[in-house]
């Protein structure tokens, strides 16, 4: 009988980046996407993290509206916040996920060079960001606005501070990846690659979350 | 062409060229094995900061193991109180718990709040979870999948080395000034805000153990659907792998509400917020100096809406275990699998829509409380059919009675018991007399404690001498079960007595001071008997658990005979260097027990191939510890 189906041992996963000294064990799919699922795991870890994070952030905007649509009275974002510098935030964040995608698709075009000038430009970006929105913290401040304050500034503070942590997370691993992390583009592309990749999904996320945030405690 | 001869190496049946590859491998494994040995794993990595799912699962069994002894513990001292109020503790104990916390040997309202607290948060968070998903989904998991490891090995050592200080830290509330958190497990607001610091710990608590499991259902979901083993289908998976797969997906999506409620009140307590503080709130006749506006049943929702899942969390994983147990020792396949799954599926979908079924006395509407009414009703049906389709696998088995069975058989009524009792509160009008009695807290015990810790107890005895090559004690097995069984109904069924009376919960004296109570309390001090007696009931446990780690009869690699993929590892399975010599393949679902037209043994394990003749020999080891014995294929 035929039984040519049958036996492959081992779904062996081809690169692997660990050298001598390690005795760490092999495991598969760390780097090419298994057939049937069409992801490597870090990428469906992401994927998973970020459902996570929709529920984070989803949880804090069910907060705001529960409250918002309670309140005998509410100020208008626009009345209270700066809307120009916000909207320049706006586009730093838009502008860094183009660079993040850039620098991805420059390693995989195996142009290391240029894949680190596009994360430090994100990083860059990134840093705009957190400098602008510590300016509009501090005038906050200083006009005696503070969480206590009433529960538009207190879902104001704590939705953009959680904002901003994820900002700031995704900076040092972006400094990370642009320093000490590149060394593993020496011995292994196509993981140093991933990373990139799982880190800019991660980044469009935090991008994504502003996009929400914006018009709705600015605008409305 | 394929080749013509296969040999059989260990268990698994394989082609020559295949063996081959296996015995390079083998080689290569064995000697950065001995390349290993020689530069010496650092204690450190092997044993504390592991990587190695194995290794990680016994951590989290020890230390949840611990915290569900310690979480007893409090509750046993609030027996005391319950059953003798205002009578002081036995001297030694009194000396214990101090003069801060027990005056005179009597303890303080306030401590007595803290017990309760605690003893919720503990048994919830640090232990049944910790041990249901982390101990045993990171033992078991990855071996029945036939996987070399978790996904993320380092991410899997830092959920444990999130929940180990995120437990601490909880506890470290006890040594502070006022104490560890007394606003329930529940933290309600406002009470939870104005709450000593302890309240804070328990946040700061809370969000590690949060991340802990987030990190953790990450790697479980990715690890079953990225590492399953070459043939190893969804529909062939063992039904404890799909208990945990939805059980780590509803970790996922219902924790991280609570993650931001959790940050919502550390707001509103040392930033001075409102999110939870109605406006014009009056404390002890002050009115408290805050912005208002906010909103306490705000905190219920969010708090329920994790809370709720999370008692699927606790459950899931019990049933998976008593499946794989009830599987094994009747030595049939289930009964209706694929209803099974999809009951399990449709479960963990209506788990997210039934949280407001706690709040139907918060005054939130009628139009509310029916819809949550309605969808309480609808999630009992795939519990009853989960249910129904384990005790009619017993029908026509000729049952072996271990002591993994008898847990696991005890389960099916316990379990009943708690579901059944959950539909008067499942519904709105009943809910009214009912709601914060004691009949709610016999009916979730009966859930979670004869429920999911007699499936965990299946679990240990079951999966024990995967772990550590030896059986524990029979005898003292049997024992611990049945005196566990008679103890933990004494504790549990006079509650349902005590809650149909109207004995509301969380009372310091246990309801001696109101009238409607006078004729059910006595039975107090029967309950806190019982109880007392099920701490004496685990000494066997506890003696045979250590005893037989060094002491135990040693088993054979399949002790029980069984066919998923972990038992065709070796016992105790090297640590540091994956689970398989060579990653199995898989012909076939889950429970191929007593297969007609199949000679030989009565079990067809899931990696050996279907046309082999005789059933396969139980390994000595992994494969290729045992011979190497060629045949021709027929």
């Amino acid at each position: 009988m035929t039984t040519t189906t049958l036996t492959h041992p081992v779904p062996v996963d081809d690169g692997h980046g660990h050298g001598g000294g390690h005795h760490e064990i092999e495991i598969p799919y760390t780097l090419h996407p298994r057939p049937d699922t069409g992801m490597y795991n870090g990428k469906l870890g992401i994927w998973l993290f970020l459902a996570s994070e929709v529920m984070l952030f989803g949880a804090l905007f069910s907060t705001l509206i529960l409250l918002r649509t309670s309140a005998p009275s509410w100020p208008h974002g626009w009345q209270e916040l700066n809307i120009p510098l916000a909207t320049l935030n706006t586009f730093i964040l838009i502008g860094s996920s183009v660079t993040v995608v850039l620098a991805w698709a420059n390693l995989r075009l195996g142009d290391l060079r240029k894949g680190k000038i596009f994360l430090s430009i994100t990083l860059l970006c990134g840093l705009g960001f957190m400098v602008i929105k510590s300016i509009e913290y501090a005038t906050k401040f200083r006009h005696h606005h503070f969480p206590s304050t009433n529960n538009f500034f207190a879902t104001y503070f704590v939705m953009t501070g959680l904002h901003g942590l994820h900002v700031l997370g995704g900076m040092i691993v972006f400094g990370y990846l642009i320093g000490p992390g590149a060394k593993l583009w020496e011995t292994n592309r196509d993981q140093y690659t991933n990373r990139v990749e799982v880190t800019g999904l991660y980044w469009h996320f935090v991008d994504l979350v502003w996009i929400f945030l914006f018009p709705i405690l600015y605008l409305l | 062409m394929p080749p013509k001869r296969q040999i059989r190496v260990g268990n698994q049946w394989m082609y020559a060229r295949d063996a081959r590859r296996a015995l390079e491998e083998a080689i290569r494994v064995s000697e950065s094995e001995a390349k290993a040995h020689e530069h010496h794993v650092p204690f450190i990595r092997k044993y504390v900061f592991s990587t190695d799912h194995k290794w990680i699962g016994i951590q989290y069994a020890i230390t949840a193991l611990t915290f569900l002894l310690l979480g007893f513990s409090l509750m046993l001292l609030m027996r005391w109180q319950l059953a003798f109020p205002g009578k002081p503790f036995p001297a030694l104990i009194a000396k214990f718990l101090g003069s801060s916390n027990a005056p005179g040997g009597v303890m303080l309202p306030e401590f007595y709040n803290q017990l309760g607290a605690m003893h919720g948060t503990i048994m919830v968070f640090l232990a049944i979870v910790p041990l249901a998903v982390g101990a045993f989904g990171n033992y078991v998991v990855p071996l029945q999948i036939g996987a070399p490891d978790m996904a993320f090995p380092k991410l899997n050592m830092m959920s444990y080395w999130l929940y180990l200080p995120g437990g601490l830290l909880m506890m470290s509330g006890f040594f502070i000034p006022g104490g560890a958190a007394n606003s329930g497990w529940t933290s309600y607001p406002p009470l939870s805000i104005i709450a000593t610091n302890g309240q804070t710990i328990w946040i700061l608590g809370m969000v590690l153990l949060i991340t802990s499991s987030l990190l953790g259902s990450i790697n479980f979901i990715v690890t079953i659907f990225q590492l399953r083993a070459k043939g190893l289908t969804f529909m062939r998976l063992p039904f404890f792998v799909w208990a945990q797969l939805i059980t780590s997906f509803l970790l996922l999506l219902a924790f991280p509400p609570l993650e931001a409620a959790a940050i919502l009140q550390l707001m509103d307590r040392v930033a001075g917020t409102s999110f939870f503080l109605p406006s014009g709130l009056v404390i002890s006749g002050t009115p408290l100096h805050n912005a208002g506006g906010g909103n306490p049943l705000l905190w219920q929702h969010l708090f329920w809406f994790l809370a709720h899942p999370e008692v699927y969390v606790l459950i899931l994983p019990g049933m998976g275990i008593i499946s794989e147990v009830i599987a094994n020792n009747t030595r049939k396949p289930l009964w209706g699998y694929k209803s099974l799954v999809g009951a399990g599926v449709f479960l963990g979908f209506m788990s997210f829509v039934v949280w407001a079924h706690h709040m139907f006395l918060t005054g939130m509407g009628t139009a509310i409380s029916a819809f949550f009414q309605t969808t309480t009703m609808i999630i009992s049906i795939p519990s009853v059919i989960i249910l129904t389709a384990l005790i009619i696998s017993l029908w026509g088995a000729s049952i072996r009675f271990t002591v993994p069975m008898l847990f696991a058989l005890a389960f099916l009524p316990m379990f009943g018991i708690g579901g059944l009792t959950g539909l008067p509160l499942g519904l709105a009008a009943s809910d009214i007399h009912l709601h914060d009695t004691y009949y709610v807290i016999g009916h979730f015990h009966y859930v979670v404690a004869p429920g999911t810790i007699f499936a965990m107890f299946a679990g240990i005895y079951y999966w024990f001498p995967k772990a550590t090559g030896r059986q524990m004690n029979e005898f003292w097995g049997k024992v611990h079960f049945w005196l566990s069984l008679v103890c933990i109904n004494c504790i549990f069924m006079p509650m349902f007595y005590q809650g149909l009376a109207g004995v509301s919960r969380r009372l310091y004296d246990g309801g001696a001071q109101y009238m409607h109570a006078k004729p059910v309390i006595h039975t107090n001090v029967f309950i806190s008997s019982a109880a007392w007696l099920l701490l004496v009931a685990q000494f066997p446990f506890i003696i045979n658990f250590f005893y037989s780690i060094f002491k135990g009869r040693r088993v054979e690699a399949n002790h029980w005979h069984a066919t998923t993929l972990e038992w065709s590892a070796a016992s105790a399975p090297p640590l540091a260097h994956g689970n398989f010599a060579v990653l199995p393949v898989v012909y076939r679902g889950p429970y191929e027990y007593s297969v007609p037209d199949h000679e030989g043994d009565d079990y067809l394990p899931q990696n050996v191939p279907e046309d082999q003749p005789g059933a396969p020999v139980p390994a000595g080891g992994g494969a290729l510890h045992g011979t190497a014995v060629a045949q021709k294929e027929s």
